[in-house]
């Protein structure tokens, strides 16, 4: 089939994907805390709601701001599965991420602002990992796209455990789980949690939203190329990781920043960089 | 039926309360009533607020923080009034801070009565004001 189909089921099937993976999780969450949770289709009813309520705009910059996060995390997703150059998807998803970042630095409000500011440090501690992971996946397969990757005689996963250890590492800040100081997720915390998005209402909030759902299913097309044999088995891993990540948010619910951005670079370089490091020493 | 009966997020906010209905209304969030059935979060930021549950009464110096927060919320939006003292000024009524409940500064759409109010009125009441959201967006519609 034409690359340029998958990027267009990509961009129509991603927040389908990314809505219901919510949904599941907030189930999952409610479910470990001995709860009954919202429906299934909760977060499409949250999204709706959202469509339909005023928006309030602190700065105009901030709607074709978050506009830009949203098209270029769709447009990220669609490259990666088109069949584009693994690094510079790698370009393309941190620029998306700091659209975010400048739409919430945009606005005067000190909550924004410091939620803009922890988003960026934490940008920090997870995106060089994912260039390095890009990286070490072209280099075993000797591949530089999507396609090529899923049709390399090479499996990745067996060459390089450590990457997709530090993989599941880095995917909790991304999956917005941990830490509590600056995800957007759904919980009743009554503190700085949401800083980010605190000053974004009504549609504003539903790109937020819709962005992350697309990050999501980025975030599990990656978990495929590690299982490059079979995509079944990849989406297997991903449903793994997600679980244990939901595990993680509700056992670790006083994670702050500082902690995430020092231990984020110590696993990452100590896994993904060590695993990196011993398939060149063991050639 | 739309989007807004079935994801109402709500904005608590204690005036001057004994923090019995605040307990209670905490009370709503816990395993034994999980209002997260019916879409229900608790934001605690006024921009992504659809209803305003107000606990306790009004006195002289929260006025401007009650009308401040009513004031961010984007439209259409609901004031719920949980408990004796924010519907009337309850015990509190005649003391010499109290301006009496919360309907002397917002218009409050929703009266929720009880000393401290029961986790299942609360629940009642946020119902209602889903009711009236519902109304509120017809009209601007």
């Amino acid at each position: 089939m034409n690359p340029i189909v998958y990027a267009v089921l990509f961009v129509l099937l991603a927040p389908v994907f990314g809505g219901l993976l919510a949904g599941i999780d907030r189930i999952a969450s409610a479910r470990m805390q001995s709860r009954v949770g919202p429906p299934l289709l909760q977060p499409f009813y949250d999204l709706g709601k959202l469509l339909q309520k005023d928006a309030r705009q602190v700065n105009p910059l901030v709607e074709p701001l978050l506009l830009g996060h949203v098209g270029f995390m769709a447009a990220t997703g669609a490259m990666l599965v088109g069949g584009v150059d693994l690094i510079f998807v790698a370009f393309v998803f941190a620029l998306a991420a700091l659209f975010l970042v400048l739409a919430a630095g945009t606005v005067n409000s000190p909550y924004s602002f410091t939620g803009a500011e922890r988003e960026l440090v934490v940008l920090l501690a997870a995106e060089p990992f994912f260039i390095l992971m890009l990286a070490a996946i072209c280099k075993v397969t000797d591949a530089s796209s999507y396609q090529g990757v899923l049709s390399s005689a090479v499996m990745v996963a067996p060459k390089l455990p450590g990457v997709l250890l530090a993989f599941t590492f880095v995917a909790t800040i991304k999956l917005r789980k941990s830490p509590f100081d600056i995800s957007t997720s759904h919980h009743a915390h009554q503190e700085l949690v949401s800083g980010l998005t605190s000053d974004m209402s009504g549609r504003l909030l539903a790109y937020v939203e819709m962005a992350h759902w697309y990050e999501s299913a980025i975030l599990a097309s990656f978990v495929i190329l590690f299982f490059n044999w079979s995509v079944p088995l990849g989406l297997l891993a991903f449903a793994v990781i997600y679980a244990a990540e939901v595990l993680v948010d509700n056992s670790t619910s006083r994670a702050k920043w500082q902690l995430v951005l020092r231990s984020t670079w110590a696993v990452t370089l100590l896994l993904a960089g060590g695993n990196v490091l011993a398939l060149f020493l063991l050639k | 039926m739309s989007f807004f009966s079935k994801s109402p997020w709500i904005l608590h906010y204690d005036a001057s309360s004994c923090n019995g209905c605040d307990i209670e209304v905490l009370a709503c969030l816990t395993p034994l009533y999980d209002v997260e059935r019916f879409g229900v979060v608790n934001t605690g930021n006024p921009k992504h607020a659809d209803i305003l549950l107000i606990t306790g009464s009004v006195n002289e110096r929260n006025i401007d923080i009650i009308e401040n927060l009513y004031r961010q919320m984007p439209d259409p939006k609901v004031v719920v009034a949980v408990g004796a003292c924010a519907c009337s000024g309850g015990i509190f009524a005649r003391a010499y801070n109290i301006q009496g409940g919360i309907d002397k500064v917002l218009p409050v759409d929703v009266y929720v009565p009880g000393c401290a109010a029961r986790p299942e009125s609360i629940i009642d009441g946020v119902i209602k004001g889903i009711g009236a959201l519902e109304m509120k967006r017809k009209k601007s519609a």
